[in-house]
């Protein structure tokens, strides 16, 4: 389910990188959710972009909508083990809703996306790699790999120093921002001043996923700048196909 | 009925880059006696009954304010 309500814009790329790896996806909107049941779906997908507009904070109205409507379920969604995904705007939806990191387990926001340090919407290409330990996503960038953000509130913050530790015992940081090395790096290689270098993290079962970075923006080759393209498989090839496989696996 | 309003601010030692630069740029403009500036949104609420009160602190703790990173008072 590719979740979307006025102001998101990113689930046409979603959509295609979703069949491109085999599966079968459908655009909800928010309004629908009281006559949707998650349980007819596999995964719950919440797409970039600005959702009403960004207005209060990024993210929070629509947190506010998803979890009036389908507090309950989603839970029972979660404790299933299906995956439910926030990409940028995304994330911060995850975020504001308390389902990500969860670290207490009580549904409490324990992390905010604010402002980028720099002041700036940051719109190019940056390097992740893979810093955690997910059984989802555990091949996906393991190597310094390129992916798009675009984004103006992407710096996470923690209401408590004592959760990045949790998270890191528990291998909660999925992705780091990196240099083309693989070191972690300040700006302009971390481009929103986040604690840690967190590009991506997770609930401590991993199957709620949420990160800045765009792998919807980059799955052909061809959308690589010409003296990137290696050969190898891109960012959106590498995540969506893992979360197909591991569907698969927990559908079967 | 009756107005009532919240102020939503950075909790102190979050950085706000607006401010940052709001302040850096008064400086640049001859303002030296600024320093530092501190933004805060507030949001005017107009009111049916007195119930909606006790709703106003639900919408301001629940939507409104982020406490990880952000504080919230209500004027009446």
């Amino acid at each position: 389910m590719l979740l979307v309500m006025e102001g998101t814009n990113c689930e046409d790329e979603a959509f295609r990188s979703f069949s491109e790896s085999g599966f079968d996806p459908k655009k909800v909107h928010v309004n629908e959710l009281d006559h949707t049941a998650l349980e007819d779906f596999d995964a719950v997908y919440l797409p970039g972009g600005f959702s009403a507009g960004d207005y209060v904070r990024a993210g929070s109205l629509f947190a506010s909508r998803l979890m009036a409507s389908k507090s309950a379920e989603l839970a029972r969604f979660i404790d299933e083990g299906k995956p439910v995904i926030g990409v940028c705007n995304g994330f911060q939806i995850l975020a504001e809703s308390g389902l990500i990191p969860d670290v207490s387990h009580h549904g409490k926001r324990e992390v905010a996306l604010a402002s980028n340090i720099s002041n700036r919407f940051e719109c190019r290409l940056i390097y992740i790699r893979n810093v955690g330990r997910n059984r989802m996503l555990s091949e996906v960038a393991m190597d310094p790999t390129p992916v798009p953000v675009a984004h103006g509130e992407g710096r996470v913050v923690f209401s408590d120093k004592s959760i990045i530790e949790e998270m890191k015992q528990r291998g909660q940081i999925l992705f780091a921002y990196s240099d083309p090395d693989g070191n972690t790096a300040g700006y302009p290689w971390n481009p929103n001043g986040s604690e840690e270098n967190i590009a991506g993290m997770t609930n401590e079962e991993g199957n709620v996923i949420g990160l800045m970075p765009h792998p919807e923006r980059l799955y052909y080759g061809y959308q690589l700048p010409y003296k990137l393209r290696s050969g190898k498989p891109t960012i959106g090839k590498q995540f969506f196909g893992a979360v197909h496989k591991y569907v698969m696996k927990v559908t079967a | 009925m009756g107005k009532i309003k919240v102020e939503v601010s950075y909790l102190p030692g979050v950085e706000d880059p607006e401010a940052i630069t709001l302040t850096k740029n008064l400086r640049v403009l001859g303002y030296k006696t600024v320093k530092s500036v501190k933004i805060s949104k507030v949001y005017e609420f107009d009111l049916a009954g007195k119930e909606g009160r006790e709703q106003v602190h639900e919408i301001a703790k629940k939507l409104l304010c982020n406490e990880v990173i952000q504080d919230f008072h209500v004027k009446e």
